[in-house]
């Protein structure tokens, strides 16, 4: 646990980065701080590891104050990610994750294994390791730079806009890591960032900053976006929030119909009756993968003895895994489908069923107060 | 016109490989010059690296320093080498130091501002992660922003390099050892142009291998520096003397050009 109590940075040119601070990161979850630029985000985090020292109000991990630790070895115990990576470059990827190991004395080859371990773990290659730090993307050094931080074992993780210098898919695959990481690993992340999105995929708890170094709310992702306490918190957060809201609402309350899913191998003759009642019906194959919708316009004319297989469909689009998306997810793939219909898949990928769009419309309906 | 070029280099390899060496009189002939030559420049790079490393760390981690040191050494290169030579006499005499001395000076001249712009230049969040995982200042200046500025420290390194092995001649002039010797006192006391010819000869091939050499240092000393490597980056913060790999830009300091005589 580390608790910020009445933690204040003020610089002597008069600037207040971080204004009286209290504040608990959990132990073993992921706390983001977000907020606008030069809202005292990394001033604060930077606290923690004493690259800053508060001019008043102090910092405990563990209930210890960190002004008792040396520094140097404090920081040994807490990783540290940057937006940069901050990679050496005199030194191979692989003796850059080893760092900290060697520093805490470490032989070098437990080190290096330790190293290569962790390239695999942070999902890089091991052949990678003998590669110099400008030889790889910028996503691959940010992997590298997580693997470092984690190099220690150490219980808490800093991050400070680790990946807003990647691409979005590469941002996107870099958090999905982050969050498989953490499932399991359990360590006690704080991560900076300017984007709320970010902040409410990968937080447990966010703690949102405005100007002057201030906290202007301190809650789970769920709370800030459905009761943000003020215009500031608000508009931070965007006006999209209700959608974004729907992300924790869980798709397997969604009504799943599959009077309209019919196997490949039926005739037109059979389908017609629901295709008047239904105007979009959805094939699968024998094994229930999904293979597109027909309208009940394509019918027309079609003779019977036809079979489904042998009609041209409509492309299928996204679906969502009815057990584990959110309605976030559900939404998505009705707006994204020809049909306006979203397909509910499992697990493995086999159709359990279609919401129409008044099953949908009904469920957003509930969530909304 | 080939035919008299043809008989003067002719002439003049003559004379060198005639005095090449005798083993008679060790002291006499080129060879031992060109020893002497290269136990003057190197002893006097040595010890003006040896210098301009700590000076330079002190300088980066104390910075107040820099100003008042990087004033007072290059007053003194304002110093013709000539002066210092005859300055030093009384005290050291007809020995190495006497040319030793100044010119490891003026190498310390041209490396100090290497060494401290190479260590700023070290990028800043390279610097910040070696706090963050636990560098102390003196562990992080020795292991990560010495080492990121060898290509900066070798750059320079190369231009002093020139300077020195061109200024030893001017030793001579004070009857110290050296190449010079055949170019001043053989030379121009005899108005005759064989020795002048292969001591400048010589002293260019030694710039050239010395140069070589260090290459050579820089390419097994920093594999990790490759050419192309901080192209358009957003990472150079500071104008160094000199490019971090590369050819140097001494305009930015204020140490005179390597011609110094
Ligand atoms: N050394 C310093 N001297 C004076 N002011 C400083 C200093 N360092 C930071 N500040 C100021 O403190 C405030 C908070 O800075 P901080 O870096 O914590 O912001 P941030 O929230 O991380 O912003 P960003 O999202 O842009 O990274 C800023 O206004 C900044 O200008
Ligand atoms: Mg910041």
């Amino acid at each position: 646990m580390i608790t910020f109590e009445g933690a204040a940075k003020h610089y002597p040119d008069g600037t207040v980065a971080v204004a009286d601070l209290d504040l608990t990161v959990e132990t073993g979850r992921t706390t983001v701080f977000v907020g606008p630029s030069g809202s005292g985000k990394t001033t604060s985090l930077r606290m923690i590891n004493r690259m800053v020292e508060p001019t008043r109000g102090t910092v405990r991990i563990d209930g210890v104050d960190i002004r008792d630790r040396d520094p140097a070895l404090l920081r040994r115990g807490i990783g540290y990610v940057i937006q940069q990576a901050g990679l050496f470059p005199h030194r191979t990827v692989l003796d850059n994750i080893a760092t900290v190991p060697l520093l805490v004395g470490t032989s070098r080859r437990a080190a290096r294994a330790r190293a290569a371990e962790l390239m695999e773990l942070v999902g890089l290659d091991p052949a990678m390791g003998r590669r110099w730090p400008h030889q790889l993307s910028g996503g691959q050094q940010q992997r590298v730079g997580v693997a470092r931080a984690l190099a220690a074992d150490p219980p808490v993780l800093l991050m400070d806009e680790p990946f807003s210098a990647v691409d979005p898919v590469v941002r996107a695959g870099l958090q999905d890591e982050l969050l498989r990481l953490q499932q399991e690993l359990h360590k006690t992340v704080v991560f900076v960032t300017h984007d709320i999105d970010e902040a409410v995929r990968l937080g447990d708890r966010i703690a949102v900053f405005r100007p002057g170094g201030e906290l202007a709310q301190y809650d789970t992702p769920e709370r800030l976006l459905t009761t943000p306490v003020d215009g500031f918190v608000e508009s931070f957060v965007g006006h999209d929030r209700g959608v974004r809201r729907l992300s924790f609402f869980p798709a397997r309350t969604l009504p799943l119909r599959d009077d309209v899913v019919f196997e490949d191998d039926l005739k037109v003759e059979d389908v017609r009756h629901i295709a008047a009642e239904h105007p979009w019906l959805l094939v699968v194959d024998t094994d229930r993968t999904p293979l597109g919708w027909i309208s009940e316009r394509s019918l027309v004319g079609v003779p019977s003895g036809i079979r489904l297989s042998e009609l041209d469909t409509v492309p299928y689009g996204h679906t969502f895994t009815a057990e584990t998306d959110s309605l976030r997810a559900a939404l998505d793939a009705a707006v994204l489908s020809p049909a306006g219909r979203a397909v509910g898949v499992d697990g493995d990928g086999r159709v359990l069923g279609v919401v129409s769009q008044d099953e949908l419309g009904a469920a957003l309906w509930s969530v909304a107060e | 016109m080939s035919a008299g070029v043809w008989d003067w280099s002719q002439g003049v390899w003559d004379w060198a490989a005639a005095n090449w060496y005798f083993p008679q009189e060790p002291g006499r002939g080129i060879r031992p010059r060109l020893v002497e030559h290269i136990r003057l420049a190197y002893a006097s790079i040595a010890i003006g690296l040896a210098l301009a490393i700590p000076l330079g760390l002190a300088c980066v981690r104390w910075k107040v320093l820099y100003p008042p040191l990087l004033t007072g050494v290059n007053v003194l290169y304002a110093v013709p080498s000539i002066a210092l030579f005859f300055l030093l006499l009384p005290y050291t005499g007809f020995s190495d130091w006497t040319a030793i001395l100044p010119l490891a000076l003026y190498t310390l001249v041209i490396l100090l501002p290497n060494v401290v712009d190479g260590l700023n230049q070290v990028p800043d969040h390279v610097r910040q992660a070696a706090v963050a995982m636990g560098f102390g200042p003196l562990r992080r200046l020795v292991r990560v922003e010495t080492p990121v500025a060898v290509p900066v420290i070798i750059a320079g390194l190369r231009v002093a390099s020139v300077a020195t092995i061109s200024m030893v001649s001017v030793a001579s002039l004070v009857g110290l050892g050296g190449l010079g010797r055949l170019i001043l006192s053989d030379g121009f006391r005899r108005q005759f142009d064989a020795p002048i010819v292969v001591g400048v000869v010589l002293v260019v091939l030694l710039a050239f291998a010395t140069d070589a050499l260090l290459v050579l240092a820089q390419r097994l000393l920093t594999p990790w520096a490759r050419r192309d490597r901080r192209r358009g980056g957003p990472r150079r913060r500071r104008r160094a003397a000199v490019s971090p790999v590369g050819a140097p830009a001494l305009e930015s300091t204020a140490v005179a050009p390597p011609g110094k005589g």
